[in-house]
């Protein structure tokens, strides 16, 4: 990046700090406002898609397979890993094509692109929000009350919007020059749906791969939620990745992509006009 | 006098690589490695500087393709220029494209706020502004409709609107009287007048030259990624045409190369003023459009006649030898002669085109040569009257003395 042709379309800079934040804000509104515009039952709906599929799997599993019998609140444990892990996929996913479909936006006005991702992430947010308080009520009329543990609930919510931020960032900035993005991160999501403690618990993986296994950053934080927030008994995070300081992987991971992901974010923003 | 200029543009330059073929997808690239290399360097701007003062009004003509989009979306940050530096001082506010980008889905209300974020207001200046805006498009009745239910020409009011209503320093305006029905160009023209009157910097980016003089301080016209000139929009206007029509008005090559073998061949077509080629004129002067006409064959009476068509393609003038004298002579083989229509340009502003011709003696139907548009001109006015012609002409109000009862 050279210093020699500084424009207004360059990353952020401090002056710029606060028309970002009031444009991410301003956009995330108007994607949540928009995603109910329209649907009478608006909230409810957005309900009923985690429920539903909770509702499926939990009968698939407890009843037909018979899993779970020995994990204690298996189901408001699933819920819980659901609903996250689908803040972490809707906003990964929403981030791909963010940029293309905002394409009127982005070839008429300069302002900070960052934005763009970042509003959806909000919105991401606002959604976990708003499921969440569906799901504590959930697992209070299931007998799973609310304990300190939930306090850590902000600490895993915001490791996990850092890291969607990261992949959000990357993905949308590498599909402006790469479609094929599109499918293959859909793949992977499906990947590490399957790789990521949601429909069974971390401490079911092998004694062997227990360590590696945690250091991924989603199991990471759904193994410390499910201490937390479901069952204290069960180990917490720096136990199952076998001391506090290996912790380091999996939020060195989550910040290296932040990293990486707003590092090339900046560098391609001042041209992602031309490539659209 | 000498502030700090609004706009500096020092030496930016350019270029947009345009690929042989488009890769988008990692098998694609994967499977020809070397091919996606190659591309071809399109120079959009080269090594254009210019500075403009604060309260000036700025305007950029040239041809399409001649880079002025790319110099405001430059001046936008909205591309990146590859070499120099783009320095506006305040808050600029740009109109390209005739939007500054909607979201069809969202209702006017929605849309209006997120723009003005976007230009730099806070969330709660946005919302006070938002009646201002809807009543100067004059959309009030439609703020909960949906974008996509607007007609285009609703759109670029909102869009105008929101883009002249946020107070910007500098305003950025790309063809905006494309579109737009009389009464939103009046509009336009009356923003226009304000925003000098308070002091604003602009930046007009057309073709239309009329409107640049009318309207620009100065002027700067563009050809292919190159600055030409800046200085006074008429000086740049002569210019201007030079580069856009001037070709029209030189000798005409060998019509489909049986010109020689006519009777009478129609060889060149011009126009005058004061005995000197001109391009374009101002309303009012007294021109004369000639044509030059060489003579393969002897012929007697031959017709002469002359249309002009205006930019709309109106016949707005004809004239012809047959309804004058019939009589023209004869005319002998190797002779050569030139047609003569001396007018008043007593028309409206616009571009003219000039078609001559050459027919046997009778009916004028028996057409021997005829040359669609051989020459043509541009005549400027200081007004638009909206009429094809603007005769001299009388306006008087009789007033009848207010009688007492």
């Amino acid at each position: 990046m050279t210093t020699a042709a500084a424009s207004p379309a360059d990353g952020l800079i401090v002056g710029e700090f606060r028309r970002f934040l009031a444009l991410t804000w301003t956009l995330a509104v108007t994607d949540w406002k928009l995603r109910f515009y329209g649907s009478v039952l608006g909230y409810l709906w957005q309900l009923v898609r985690p429920f539903a599929f909770f509702g499926v799997i939990y009968v698939v599993f407890t009843e037909i397979i018979g899993l779970g019998a020995d994990i204690p609140n298996y189901g408001v444990y699933i819920l819980f890993a659901l609903v996250l892990f689908t803040f972490f996929s809707e906003v990964t996913n929403g981030c791909v094509q963010s940029l293309l479909v905002r394409e009127n936006l982005l070839r008429k006005v300069s302002f900070p692109r960052l934005a763009i991702p970042m509003s959806i992430v909000l919105a991401g947010l606002f959604n976990l929000a708003g499921t969440l308080l569906a799901v504590f009520v959930f697992a209070v009329s299931s007998g799973v009350y609310p304990s300190l543990g939930w306090l850590e609930l902000p600490i895993l919510v915001l490791l996990l919007a850092i890291l969607s931020a990261g992949v959000g960032m990357l993905l949308s900035v590498l599909y402006v020059r790469y479609r094929d993005v599109q499918p293959i991160w859909e793949v992977l999501t499906q990947i590490l749906f399957y790789a990521s403690p949601i429909l069974y618990v971390s401490s079911l993986v092998d004694e062997c791969c227990q360590r590696p296994y945690v250091a991924q950053p989603i199991a990471a934080v759904l193994t410390e939620m499910r201490h937390a927030m479901v069952d204290s008994g069960a180990p917490d995070v720096a136990t199952a990745i076998g001391g506090a300081w290996r912790l380091a992987i999996p939020i060195g991971i989550t910040l290296l992509i932040f990293g990486l992901g707003l590092w090339l974010f900046n560098r391609e923003a001042p041209r992602i006009a031309e490539h659209l | 006098m000498h502030a700090e200029p609004a706009v500096i543009v020092d030496d930016i330059s350019k270029t947009f690589r345009l690929p042989h073929q488009q890769y988008h997808t990692l098998k694609e690239r994967v499977l020809h490695p070397g091919r996606a290399r190659t591309y071809e360097e399109f120079h959009a701007l080269r090594n254009v500087s210019m500075a403009i003062e604060e309260g000036e009004f700025f305007g950029i003509v040239g041809r399409n393709g001649s880079g002025k989009s790319t110099l405001l979306k430059c001046l936008a940050g909205i591309y990146r220029p590859d070499r120099g530096r783009v320095d506006v001082r305040g808050r600029l506010s740009p109109f390209i494209e005739l939007g500054v980008g909607f979201n069809p889905e969202l209702p006017a209300r929605d849309n209006v706020v997120i723009n003005a974020v976007m230009m730099g207001l806070s969330r709660a200046e946005a919302r006070r502004r938002f009646d201002e805006v809807v009543a100067f498009a004059e959309l009030e009745e439609f703020v909960d409709l949906k974008l996509k239910n607007y007609s285009s020409g609703m759109a670029v009011r909102l869009g105008f609107a929101v883009a002249t209503r946020i107070d910007a320093d500098v305003l950025l305006v790309d063809e905006v009287l494309a579109v737009g029905d009389a009464s939103f160009q009046q509009k336009c023209f009356e923003v226009f007048r304000q925003m000098k009157a308070d002091g604003k910097t602009i930046l007009l980016v057309s073709h239309d030259m009329g409107l640049i003089e009318h309207f620009a301080d100065r002027a700067m016209l563009i050809e292919r990624g190159d600055v030409l000139a800046t200085g006074d929009p008429h000086e740049i206007g002569l210019q201007y045409n030079q580069v856009n029509f001037g070709e029209l008005v030189h000798d005409l090559p060998a019509y489909d190369g049986e010109g020689a073998h006519r009777a009478v061949e129609i060889a060149g077509c011009w126009i005058e003023v004061g005995g000197e080629r001109v391009t374009d004129l101002p309303h009012g002067e007294q021109l004369e459009i000639l044509t030059e006409l060489r003579f393969h064959q002897a012929i007697v009476d031959p017709v002469f006649a002359l249309t002009l068509r205006n930019d709309a393609g109106h016949t707005v003038f004809a004239t012809s030898t047959q309804w004058m004298d019939s009589a023209t002579g004869r005319f002998e083989a190797g002779e050569v002669a030139t047609m003569r229509v001396g007018v008043a340009a007593w028309f409206a502003a616009s571009r003219y085109r000039a078609t001559p011709s050459v027919a046997r003696a009778g009916s004028g139907a028996d057409t021997i040569d005829l040359r669609e548009d051989a020459a043509s001109f541009i005549l400027h006015s200081t007004r638009s009257t909206g009429g094809v012609l603007d005769v001299p002409h009388t306006l008087e109000i009789d007033r009848a003395g207010v009688s007492a009862q």
